[in-house]
């Protein structure tokens, strides 16, 4: 959809919205304690999540990182899915055994990723190079922050994927902020589009915040990707509107470019143009926004009722087969 | 070292050309299967492991890689989570560190964590001898036995080395496969004729003795079984398991000897602290206490890193010598 139709682009304001709602009630449940683990925020990067995960076909393949909570909504996981994984429930999609948003399946069209960040990278290539291999034309994407590319794996994946011109799309969202880390102390290139010539790997960027401008753009570097032209870099200038995660009250950060990036939501932006070009009404994002947190809240509701796993589920699924996890054979044993 | 018996009439095949066919036979047999890694393909690997691969296999399942093993191992475990079954060759065991991330927490923790299995083998020549100095001559496998998840094998014979890569590709599971350099071209089997697999998980008795069990694996089986028949003219009959596999331990053929010979010597070349040998000892202090006559003893390299100058690492390496004199320490309990 080089040009998104007004039911698509509808689509795209509910996920967007979901995703703030999603998120609110998540900090809501944190500050009641039900919330296991830390919790790490994407206020005001919904429009890259949302954006980049929409240019993706049925059958493609998506490597989240833990501010793409809208990437994963649009991959097809619900409201409930989403608390039950932070709350460590039975019904969560790892079963209590990941938490926040480490979960999904290549079946399912999402890979769980790991928090060593850049390691997704050479493992969505892997993905591209086995679909290639499986002459399934499907493509790869993943997500990569401004701390991420100062990493060894992003590099090694980077230059492998570009040297094997595999269909792989990285967003690198350039959200500012590396926990308390400013993008001037991670690299000394002038943007992350610019790492991408080191690899012979094109690359865009663009504002991080206009949901329509990351959706062309990857839907660009998605074709491209499809039609066996290798991978494409898409940078995404955003900003991380709260701390690393929900304990860090981020003072390190300058209030001012804080100020001005409120003024900037991504979310209030895209609903402002769909009212100017007259294709919603206050009224038509009203009911959306009603429907949204109708869901959100049955689906926390759902989450919390919903029990934790049994504990001694704790030694199951390390191997393919049972028998051969050593830990329920020590266990056995203490219990004998 | 003992030269391995030989069978008349068919001809006898290295280690090295075991570990090649079984490579071979798995890729013929199963589309999946391909192989991965630096200087495979055009140069057929450094210690020619997949020599001839490329003409046979074609570049897509042969695939030349950057000098990368975060993408070689990266690779394989995207590709084995599409259902693929990839070979990843790191050139020396040493460099399996450089993708230790990619093997310990995706390839390991992926089937507990979401249920998507990571069917790898990530293999390469571990173990010193050949004055490769502190980075060519590596046993790195108590590094990984730490990780659920992971299985670890390591083959002290021909056939084993063929039965077991076969066995690795088959598996559901991430496993790493060590291969002992020093072996590469020094022992020979008479192989098997037809499918030989070696199931993982399972010891394999090499000697029969009375007096006490050598618990070793890799290149220390020859020096335990050389050992042994030193020890056999003073008196001292002992036997010698090959571990094969080091995760998961086959705690009850260990515990099946000791509990016959009621003492055990634990030998590996890798370095003391924290190795494979600490756990065996350990399972037997937990399992069979009661059947022990003496203390559980290990022979294995100092903790300290290979050492390059040949008389350094000939003092380094764990040989007869020293096995025989903690055996007879053993005996005389």
């Amino acid at each position: 959809m080089a040009d998104p139709t007004r039911e698509q682009r509808i689509a795209v304001y509910r996920h967007m919205r979901t995703t703030r709602l999603v998120e609110e009630k998540l900090v809501h449940l944190y500050r009641q304690g039900k919330i296991v683990g830390g919790l790490y925020r994407c206020l005001g990067q919904e429009a890259t999540a949302v954006g980049s995960a929409f240019a993706l076909s049925k059958g493609d393949i998506l490597g989240p990182l833990i501010r793409n909570l809208g990437s994963v909504l649009v991959m097809g996981f619900t409201p409930r899915d989403v608390f039950a994984q932070h709350m460590g429930k039975a019904s969560a999609p790892s079963g209590g055994k990941d938490g926040n948003l480490h979960l999904g399946t290549p079946e399912q069209g999402v890979v769980s990723a790991i928090s060593m960040l850049g390691a997704l990278v050479p493992v969505m290539a892997g993905i591209a190079l086995a679909a290639r291999m499986q002459r399934r034309p499907i493509v790869a994407m993943t997500y990569i922050g401004d701390g991420g590319t100062s990493t060894g794996p992003f590099h090694e994946g980077m230059n492998f994927a570009g040297v094997e011109r595999l269909p792989l799309v990285v967003v690198a969202e350039n959200n500012g902020w590396a926990y308390s880390t400013p993008f001037r102390k991670q690299t000394a290139a002038r943007s992350l589009a610019d790492r991408a010539t080191a690899y012979g790997v094109p690359a865009d960027s663009v504002d991080g915040n206009d949901v329509l401008a990351v959706y062309e753009a990857c839907r660009r570097a998605v074709d491209r990707a499809r039609r066996g032209e290798g991978p494409t870099l898409v940078e995404a200038k955003t900003y991380r509107m709260k701390g690393h995660a929900e304990h860090d009250n981020q003072e390190y950060v300058p209030k001012q470019e804080l100020e001005a990036w409120i003024r900037r939501d991504p979310i209030e932006a895209f609903a402002r143009a769909l009212l100017e070009s007259g294709l919603a009404t206050r009224q038509d994002l009203a009911a959306i926004d009603r429907e949204a947190s109708v869901l959100v809240e049955r689906d926390a509701d759902l989450a919390d009722k919903s029990p934790f796993p049994a504990p001694e589920r704790a030694l199951e699924g390390v191997y393919a087969v049972a028998s051969e996890t050593p830990s329920e054979v020590a266990a056995g044993r203490a219990a004998s | 070292m003992t030269a391995p018996a030989r069978a008349a009439g068919r001809p006898s095949t290295t280690y090295v050309e075991a570990i090649r066919e079984g490579i071979l036979e798995e890729m013929e047999r199963d589309p999946r299967v391909f192989v991965l890694g630096e200087d495979i393909g055009v140069y057929g690997g450094a210690f020619r492991v997949t020599e001839g691969f490329l003409a046979r296999f074609g570049e897509e399942r042969v695939l030349d890689t950057p000098l990368s093993e975060t993408a070689i191992v990266g690779a394989a475990v995207g590709a084995a989570m599409m259902g693929m079954r990839p070979v990843a060759e790191m050139q020396f065991a040493d460099f399996f560190s450089c993708s230790f991330d990619m093997i310990t927490n995706f390839a390991a923790k992926s089937r507990y964590r979401t249920g998507v299995g990571v069917p790898l083998v990530v293999r390469g020549p571990s173990g010193g001898g050949v004055h490769g100095g502190p980075f060519h001559s590596q046993n790195p496998e108590a590094y990984f036995a730490h990780t659920p998840g992971l299985k670890i094998v390591q083959p002290a014979t021909a056939a084993d080395a063929k039965g077991l890569i076969k066995a690795a590709i088959r598996d559901d599971d991430p496993v790493l496969f060590f291969e002992h350099k020093f072996l590469y071209r020094r022992v020979r089997d008479v192989l098997p004729e037809g499918d030989h697999v070696v199931p993982i998980g399972k010891a394999a008795l090499r000697r029969r003795g009375r007096d006490l069990t050598i618990l070793t694996y890799g290149a220390m089986v020859w020096t335990a079984l050389d050992a042994a028949a030193t020890l056999e003219s003073e008196g001292i009959d002992a036997e010698v398991v090959d571990l094969r596999t080091l995760l998961p331990l086959d705690e009850e053929a260990i515990l099946e000897s000791v509990g016959r010979t009621n003492r055990a010597l634990v030998l590996h070349e890798a370095t003391r602290t924290g190795g494979i040998g600490a756990e065996i000892a350990a399972v037997l202090a937990e399992r069979c206490f009661d059947s022990l006559d003496a203390p559980v003893l290990r022979v294995t390299a100092p903790d300290t890193p290979v050492p390059f100058s040949p008389p350094l690492e000939e003092f380094f390496l764990p040989d007869v010598e020293k096995v025989c004199r903690a055996a007879r320490t053993l005996a005389g309990y």
